[in-house]
């Protein structure tokens, strides 16, 4: 970590309390270097005016933020109409990113499950495959991906000469492909903070719910879900948040039809075509909108806390 | 089975139930008549199978072999939920998103009651326990005490027909353990739900049953009240177990209508009561310390050098070396005429007849 290796410098103040204050220098240079700085630069340029290869004209304005939201622009001449294209891209990777932490979720809930009732050294073997995956670069799973599920690809190759289908089945530039390539890029990251609140889980609780007269499904819907749910929570975040803002699994996956707000970034800062003020804003408004779930997530956990 | 009375008497009857663990036999062959409207307690040594004899009861654990049979309905296959037994579990084991009226309300409302009945039935189970003004509290902002009565108020309130109580006092400390005993037992025969009591503290098991199983190995070693168990105990394990007692090797000369006549190691004739079972040859003579007198060499049964005195405040222990080499240990009052032997002093030990019983192995 970065934070490690700045070191806060040895003054000549002896008493504990002076170098109290020195050591958190760390965490302010942490914080203002990889967190405060890029997203002011972010926002400063957000409100420049567009060069056209790139780049940016010190030309303070609001065209980027306009151009988003509005068609011919706020301040024309004629009257303003909503523009729906930005937004659509919007909804529209919401939505994909809701259905893929859903997924997730069904998926990872009973995966987190298993492994956390599994004993000691299995548990660590079950964590370490489920991490394997993640040492190989997302580019090339998500390339690999593309190949396994082409029309001429293994998967249907396979399905074809097991019976089950008599033509190949058009997966590769569908949502159903986008999905799939989120689904794999983000799975452990609903599993390991569900795994860990699961691990904590007293099964004791279990029981006393059974001999209470709850069923299986009572005990799972008033007992355990909401036992473990910062662990949920934490991990729809943790999927939810990156699929917004992916673009390899869309662009690789999803082709053009698939469009979503991590490519349209992309495309603003991509080769000469770009629009640097654009990208900035839309980056912008994508972190306005993490940030109210963000909020949201923390209100209800103090509330939780606070009892 | 002593005490065994009609069917209808008996609240939980366990018949030859077995319970294995792959090659680990936790319960071997075991029964009991357990009686409505009693204080039972499961005591013995931990990892003996009274846990797992208290939950196969409540239909955690399925057992091998045997029948559990609640008001003579066989349960054994039954799922703990359709079960009309409640358990206090050793941790407690509370909802800890719920506060306390929730909790106690669970088992209510799984069981069908509205929400005004569960409620009126809360306050009351609340006020039994002393908890009224702490129901809007989370079990995380409650001490340990308090935890342990909200566990009893959430099992209580469904009104079970018996209650599993899986040592619910070992989490607490000394003092309150002392005062909650006094309360369980109150509590039990206010509401008249048969008890079903784990416990290793023979201490907590002689105060407040009605009745106790010594529990060993998977075997019950004995079932009594707990004057029954401590007086006369069946064998070295109860003997032992049960409170402190001395066991002097014996040769069994006879044995008639459960009287022994043995030879003492000193070479004394001596003759008492024996344990069914008891047989000739070699064997075991319980003496409990505080029925032993210190005397002198002349007029004692036994005599032996003092070797080690210890204080324990009312009481002195003395422990005296006889001339085979076994120690005998002597309980005596701590006052101002007591005479205390010297440490390698020679004294002579007495007991009654009474105070003295041959054991089975």
């Amino acid at each position: 970590m970065a934070g490690g290796m700045v070191k806060s410098e040895n003054t000549n103040t002896s008493t504990y309390a002076g170098l109290g204050g020195w050591l958190i220098l760390p965490t302010w240079l942490v914080i203002g270097f990889f967190l405060l700085l890029p997203v002011g630069i972010m926002l400063i340029y957000s409100f420049l005016t567009k060069e056209f290869r790139g780049g940016v004209i010190w030309d303070f304005t609001f065209a980027a933020y306009d151009q988003f939201f509005f068609d011919r622009g706020l301040f024309g001449d004629d009257p303003a109409k909503i523009e729906w294209t930005y937004i659509k891209i919007f909804w529209r990777s919401i939505w994909q990113a809701g259905i893929a932490t859903i997924f997730c979720l069904i998926i990872g809930f009973p995966t987190a499950w298993f492994i956390a009732t599994r004993t000691g050294s299995n548990r660590s073997i079950w964590l370490f495959l489920i991490t394997i995956p993640y040492w190989v670069n997302l580019l090339i799973r998500t390339i690999s991906m593309k190949f396994l599920i082409r029309d001429t690809g293994p998967l249907n190759e396979w399905l074809m000469s097991m019976g089950v289908i008599s033509e190949p089945i058009h997966m590769i530039n569908t949502n159903f492909a986008v999905q799939l390539g989120l689904f794999y890029s983000y799975l452990p990251f609903m599993v390991l903070p569900i795994y860990a609140s699961v691990e904590r889980y007293n099964f004791a609780l279990s029981e006393a719910a059974a001999d209470l007269y709850a069923s299986r499904l009572t005990t799972l819907r008033q007992i355990i879900l909401p036992t473990v749910k910062p662990g949920i929570i934490a991990g729809c975040i943790l999927v939810f948040v990156p699929s917004l803002g992916a673009f390899l699994a869309p662009d690789l996956l999803g082709g053009a039809k698939t469009f979503m707000i991590g490519s349209l970034i992309e495309e603003q800062f991509k080769g000469n075509a770009g629009n640097w003020p654009f990208g900035a804003a839309v980056s912008m408004i994508l972190l306005s909108l993490v940030l109210i779930v963000l909020t949201y997530y923390a209100r209800q956990q103090s509330k939780a806390e606070q009892g | 089975m002593e005490n065994k009375g009609t069917n209808s008497d008996i609240a939980v009857d366990i018949s030859n139930v077995t319970k294995r663990y792959g090659s680990f036999t936790a319960l071997k062959n075991v029964s009991l008549a357990i009686q409505d409207n009693e204080f039972f307690t499961l005591l013995g040594p931990s990892g003996c199978g009274k846990t797992t004899l208290l939950r196969s009861i409540a239909g955690f654990e399925d057992i091998s072999e045997g029948a559990i049979r609640l008001y003579g309905e066989d349960i054994a296959d039954l799922p703990p939920n359709k079960r009309p037994v409640n358990t206090v579990f050793q941790q407690y084991a509370l909802f800890p998103h719920m506060d306390v009226i929730q909790n106690v309300m669970f088992g209510l409302l799984r069981l069908g009651a509205d929400d005004a009945t569960a409620k009126a039935r809360v306050g009351e189970v609340l006020e039994l326990v002393q908890l009224t003004e702490f129901a809007n509290r989370l079990p995380s902002q409650l001490s340990g005490g308090q935890q342990q009565r909200v566990a009893l108020a959430r099992a209580l309130a469904p009104n079970p027909k018996v209650l599993l109580l899986d040592e619910p006092l070992s989490a607490l400390d000394l003092k309150l353990r002392q005062a909650v005993r006094l309360e369980l037992q109150q509590i039990q025969s206010e509401t008249g739900i048969t008890f079903i009591f784990v416990t290793h503290d023979q201490e907590e098991a002689l105060t407040m049953s009605n009745r106790i199983a010594v529990i060993s190995d998977g075997k019950v070693q004995q079932v009594g009240s707990a004057r029954e168990i401590y007086e006369a105990p069946g064998n070295k394990f109860v003997a032992d177990f049960i409170g402190e007692t001395n066991l002097i090797d014996v040769d069994v000369k006879d044995v008639k209508a459960g009287h022994a006549s043995c030879i003492l190691p000193s070479g004394a004739a001596f003759s008492c009561h024996a344990a069914d079972g008891a047989r000739k040859g070699p064997g075991h003579l319980s003496v409990r310390p505080e029925r032993v007198a210190v005397t002198t060499p002349a007029k004692g049964l036994l005599q032996g050098t003092a070797t080690r005195a210890i204080y324990l405040g009312t009481d002195m222990h003395i422990e005296i070396t006889l001339t085979d080499g076994e120690i005998v240990t002597a309980r005596i009052q701590n006052s101002e005429n007591t005479h205390v032997p010297n440490i390698g002093e020679t004294v002579g030990l007495n007991f009654e007849a009474s105070a003295a019983r041959l054991l089975v192995d």
